[in-house]
């Protein structure tokens, strides 16, 4: 018995289909304002391609495929983490009119 | 069975955070819920990324004696990468934004070519059709990585001058449709028998090669003010390499995640394109930014006005509304904090005070939003360009600080001018201009500023952060004598 969830030939462009175009109508609507923040925010979520990296290392049975699913996870890892990091901080900082800012936003600037 | 059941929580987690992923950037959609929506997705990421060392129930069988060893370098992989990215992240300057992500996107870029390579290198494709998508998701990854690494030197100051030479395009092309034929030879080789001549493992290595080498081709000759486009396109080819490895590796949330990210960025690009007025092949193939424009002066009559940075000052203090518009040049001078402390002056001698933003404003798109955010200004008062521009002409005072191209108003007239067409903030309109700039001299495209000649315009010469100082004297200086 075996679960399969790889998606194959005209699911596979469905998926695409679908997905692109969430994504475009997602970010159509987001503020110019925000731009920077949906971008480094994007930048994060295509970080989970370092699942993708610890698939293929916990795979490896060669010394080259242990070394460059090391790199793939390192880099992908690096590539979450990041941008979550920079992204948290820049939303952190808009703030309305009304509201006292959190100290955590002042602290950290420069 | 145990595989089996493995795989179904790997699925049904995925599942969650592609959902996670769409829904958190769905709340990015406001600055009221942006914050919340980082971290609705961050905890898809969690999730995802714990949920994947499931995956030692899956492997195979000659992956097993390594397992031990395996899992103890994806920890360390993990707490590295996460880490150090992680530290260096909660440190960037902000105005040190568009490398940070240049590098980080690059990373992503890297981590797809390398989950392409792992794939190619174990010759673990099954048919054609994943060993194509496989060596397009490598190609793309690779050349995002390498081409994420030249945007970050460049932004960074690391590499200067765009280097351009004849023949480049020329060179390039080259270079990409060598990358594309050895490619098809490794599909024929490996899923046609056809005879490879050099070891298969040697035309992979070839193979990423190649891209690395195009990627960076393909980033030198850029300019410096044209990197916002390139970011975006560096990120939409990182999001669409990772859909394609997702696809190969059978992983629908990496598809997802991926095409969103492409989707986005392609969308990213062409808004910044068309606020420069340049399609996105003119921007990455034409050499435009940098090259010294001629300087027309021809129909411009008049001289630039130099005024004094107190009265500008006063006479902003008992204006009845003032929009600001700044430019890249306030953030070099690091004097957004000085400014929001001039305008908290202004508010509280009851000036209607807004800031407008171009789309171009900064090294990346909504980069000078950000950088207004960190010095405290509330979301509430900064305006983009189309929700402000026709209130310009009922504006007492306009103040540009450290912009130039962007409020040209031969964008609006001269057709002969090359940035003829582009949308700029009309603050000429305003009742009176003032310009803080560090001294006469063009904007990046060298065009010569109409504006800063005509009648209802002074300029105010110096360091944004020495000037705005001034500025804020002479105000509170004003309320001393008052009382």
């Amino acid at each position: 018995m075996s679960f399969d969830s790889a998606m194959t030939g005209f699911a596979a462009l469905y998926i695409f289909m679908l997905a692109g175009f969430a994504g475009w109508v997602i970010i159509g609507n987001v503020p110019a304002i925000l731009h920077t923040p949906l971008m480094s925010g994007s930048n994060f979520v295509h970080g989970i391609v370092v699942v993708g990296g610890l698939s293929a290392l916990l795979d490896a049975s060669t010394t080259l495929a242990q070394a460059i699913g090391f790199g793939a996870v390192l880099l992908g890892a690096g590539n979450a983490a990041g941008g979550y990091a920079v992204t948290d901080r820049m939303l952190a900082m808009f703030q309305p009119s009304a509201a006292p800012r959190p100290a955590h936003a002042r602290k950290r600037k420069g | 069975m145990l595989a089996t059941l493995a795989q179904m929580a790997i699925g049904a987690t995925d599942l969650v955070a592609a959902f996670l992923f769409l829904f958190g950037l769905k709340r990015m959609s406001s600055p009221a819920t942006a914050a919340s929506g980082i971290r609705v997705a961050g905890v898809g990421m969690v999730a995802a990324v714990l949920v994947s060392f499931l995956y030692v129930f899956t492997i195979d069988a000659a992956a097993r004696p390594h397992l031990p060893v395996n899992l103890a370098l994806a920890l360390v992989a993990l707490g590295i990468g996460g880490g150090g990215a992680w530290l260096a992240g909660r440190r960037v300057a902000m105005t040190a934004m568009p490398q940070m992500v240049a590098i980080y996107n690059g990373m992503g870029g890297g981590a797809a070519g390398g989950i392409a390579a792992v794939e190619l290198f174990d010759n673990r494709a099954q048919g054609s059709t994943h060993l194509v998508v496989t060596l397009l998701g490598a190609l793309i990854g690779a050349v995002s990585m390498s081409g994420s690494a030249i945007a970050w030197a460049k932004l960074q100051g690391v590499l200067g001058a765009p280097l351009r030479f004849g023949g480049q395009r020329g060179l390039n092309a080259l270079v990409f449709v060598a990358a594309l034929v050895v490619g098809g030879w490794i599909v024929a080789v490996v899923a046609g028998g056809v005879a490879p001549m050099l070891p298969v493992t040697t035309w992979i290595a070839i193979f990423f090669g190649l891209a690395l080498l195009f990627g960076i081709l393909m980033t030198l000759p850029i300019g410096g003010a044209d990197m916002p486009v390139v970011i975006s396109i560096y990120n939409a080819f990182t999001g669409l390499a990772v859909a394609f490895e997702g696809y190969v590796l059978g992983n629908p949330a990496l598809m997802i995640a991926g095409m969103v990210v492409g989707a986005a960025g392609l969308l990213l690009t062409l808004l910044m394109a068309r606020a420069m007025n340049r399609s996105v092949a003119n921007v990455l193939f034409s050499n435009f930014g940098g090259a010294p424009a001629k300087g027309r002066r021809g129909a411009i009559t008049g001289t630039e006005r130099e005024t004094q940075a107190s009265d500008a000052a006063i006479k902003m203090r008992y204006a009845a509304s003032v929009i600001i518009v700044p430019g890249y040049g306030l953030a070099a001078a690091h004097a957004q904090q000085k400014l929001y402390e001039f305008v908290k002056l202004l508010l509280a001698a009851k000036v209607v005070v807004r800031f407008a933003i171009h789309p171009v404003a900064g090294r990346m798109p909504g980069q000078m939003d950000v950088l207004l955010a960190e010095a405290g200004v509330p979301y509430d008062m900064i305006f983009q360009l189309d929700d402000i521009n026709a209130d310009f002409a009922t504006t007492d005072v306009a103040l540009i600080i450290g912009a130039n191209d962007v409020v040209n108003p031969a964008a609006r007239s001269d057709k002969a001018s090359p940035i003829y067409g582009m949308p700029i903030l009309n603050a000429d309109r305003a009742g009176q201009v003032y310009v803080i700039k560090r001294g006469q001299g063009k904007g990046y495209s060298g065009i010569v500023n109409a504006l800063f000649y005509a009648p209802n315009c002074d300029m105010v010469y110096g360091d944004a952060q020495a000037v705005l100082v001034k500025m804020i004297e002479a105000v509170r200086g004003l309320g001393a004598a008052a009382a």
